[in-house]
């Protein structure tokens, strides 16, 4: 069997989850074994009709006393549990905030290494290969894992959904043994961003900006783009996020977040290599800038030489009336 | 306040990368090395600890005797005292090998510590994976990718990011804690300092000694190819007034790359 990690928040499945989900059962079958999904805390039997859609031959739900608030640390405790029990040969989590914070916690737990935020799994001789994204995407590293069972988190936005047209199966409830006053660390309180923004990582579309937008209110035009695309986000270059102009948790880079959008617009943006390593696997990359030397031209499927703020008025009506159609 | 900080040395974030012959590793002549830019924001925090509640600030880094410039580099910023530990491995792409590296080295010398600081993930092998797996080690609790730390007495509370926002962590001490950026703006060394650390003795501990079995020490991953990205070709520029150029990369976007 492969295990796959479902995270969900307020009762709500990550679509990551559900992209691991699908991988799993993609793997699966040339593995000739079975998908199982597993699901921590309580409350989360709604769920268990989209695991089967996604992949899931088998559900099992965790519940417990020490699975109400995330810790790591008891979620790990519990997945060892099932990870005892069942004796899966691989178990695979989503690289999301939670999955990178939990995957090497269970790894560690169960003395095995771990592939991370993994962008392509392949079998060959009857088994896994995994290819991962190194030094922030400026090369890939392709390995296999020694220890058993195999564990590995895959990348947000990189894995098509699977629709098995099922929404029944086996559901096995079952109650961790770990004990709150084991725990020794947990989440308190959850502060959700601003208006619920989309994370550059989860987003389908991004708009970037960098040095060309000149000043901190400009970033208003990309919001205001972002607006008209649905499950879109802003994101920024570190010369942009250096100059105090936007937040860190927008930077696209080495020293922020690597995404692999369907689209990636950069506004004003030269393409420093940091920054091209944390967007290059977009699948099309969009460049505005107003130097037709910028090496982001040299990336980018689409260029427009020009002012940016004289294209961003008229990509707005533009995207508005196509998204309408 | 004993706080330990766990550092790497990384190439430069400007650098490019080249790959060996073998196609397993990459061309580290030609390339420039630095303190991993994480683990900057974890030493910062570090001080700032210690000047505020006294005690001492450690640094380790798991490495080749070439890892030196980078735990003087520490000590020049202000820290105590710098341990290396010695491993000839080089780069294995598994965290769980380092982990084990450091929780041994703790457990059999280094015992006595409230907390433990590492960067969110060391640029270059980006696992973002020795952290979490040091903490379950010790069994102690975890806050990653943290923007914002308060330590009271032998109580945490960290601020980290998720998607779309940040939770906030509670958890005793002694903990791991991993730095993101935004957490601190770190400080840089002073001459006096750089003078101060070169008359610092650096221990050297060969991780051979700190009875961990061969096959923990033996690399878990066995890699197969090591491969640069398939170069993306230069598209196409579109041309005319910025109202013109607009109206053809929506019609593009839809039409040829068959998206939004």
């Amino acid at each position: 069997m492969i295990l796959v990690y479902i995270e969900a928040r307020k009762g709500k499945v990550k679509k990551a989850a559900l992209e691991a989900l699908s991988e799993a059962r993609r793997r699966a079958e040339e593995l000739k074994t079975d998908v199982g999904a597993a699901l921590l805390g309580s409350g989360l039997e709604a769920a268990a009709p989209e695991a089967f859609a996604r992949g899931a031959h088998k559900v099992f739900l965790l519940e417990g006393d020490a699975l109400g608030a995330y810790s790591a640390q008891a979620q790990a405790m519990a997945l060892e549990e099932l990870v005892k029990e069942i004796k899966p040969e691989a178990v695979f989590f989503s690289a999301t905030a939670q999955g990178k914070d939990l995957a090497p916690r269970l790894a560690a737990r169960l003395g095995a290494s771990l592939a991370s935020d993994c962008t392509r799994l392949e079998i060959k001789d009857g088994k896994i290969e995994y290819t991962r994204p190194v030094f922030a995407g400026k090369a890939f590293l392709s390995f296999r894992l020694k220890s058993r069972p195999q564990l590995a988190s895959l990348r947000p936005n990189v894995f098509p959904l699977l629709d098995t047209g099922r929404k029944e199966g086996e559901v096995v409830k079952k109650t961790a043994a770990v004990k709150p006053d084991e725990v020794k660390g947990r989440v308190a309180e959850i502060l959700e961003g601003k208006g619920g923004a989309l994370d550059v990582t989860e987003a389908e579309v991004i708009f970037s900006g960098g040095r060309g937008m000149k000043a901190p209110e400009n970033f208003a035009l990309l919001e205001e783009l972002s607006g008209v695309v649905p499950r879109s986000a802003v994101g920024a270059s570190r010369s942009a996020v250096d100059s105090g102009w936007i937040d860190h948790h927008h930077q696209v880079g080495q020293t922020g977040k690597t995404v692999s959008p369907n689209v990636y617009f950069a506004f004003g943006i030269s393409g420093a290599i940091q920054h091209l390593a944390g967007m290059s696997s977009s699948k099309v990359i969009v460049a505005v800038n107003k130097d037709p030397e910028a090496p982001i031209f040299k990336s980018a499927d689409y260029g427009i030489v020009g002012d940016l703020f004289q294209v961003i008025p008229p990509l707005k009506d533009e995207l508005k009336k196509l998204l309408a159609e | 306040m004993n706080v330990f900080v766990f550092v790497k040395r990384v190439p430069d974030t400007e650098s490019k990368i080249k790959i060996n012959r073998d196609a397993k590793s990459v061309v580290e002549e030609g390339l420039s090395f630095v303190l991993n830019p994480y683990d900057e924001y974890a030493l910062e925090e570090a001080l700032r600890l210690r000047e505020a509640k006294g005690g001492r600030v450690t640094v380790f880094c798991a490495g080749g005797e070439e890892c030196l410039t980078v735990l003087r580099k520490c000590l020049a910023m202000g820290a105590d005292e710098a341990v290396l530990l010695k491993d000839a491995a080089g780069e294995t792409y598994d965290g769980l090998r380092t982990a084990r590296i450091l929780a041994k080295a703790l457990q059999a010398k280094y015992p006595g510590f409230d907390l433990l600081l590492f960067g969110k993930q060391g640029m270059g092998a980006d696992n973002a994976q020795v952290p979490s797996m040091t903490a379950e080690l010790l069994g102690l609790p975890q806050a990653n990718v943290v923007t914002k730390l308060q330590i009271e007495g032998q109580a945490g509370s960290a601020v980290r990011e998720i998607e779309g926002g940040e939770e906030r962590v509670e958890f005793s001490l002694p903990a791991v804690v991993s730095a993101q950026k935004g957490l601190n703006e770190p400080r840089y060394e002073t001459l006096r300092g750089i003078m101060a650390a070169k008359k610092i003795q650096i221990p050297v501990v060969p991780v051979e000694e700190l009875g961990l079995a061969p096959a923990e020490l033996a690399p878990g991953l066995e890699i197969t190819d090591l491969a640069m990205p398939p170069e993306r070709k230069a598209g196409r520029i579109l041309t005319g007034a910025p109202e013109e150029a607009a109206r053809e990369l929506a019609r593009l976007l839809r039409a040829e790359a068959k998206i939004l």
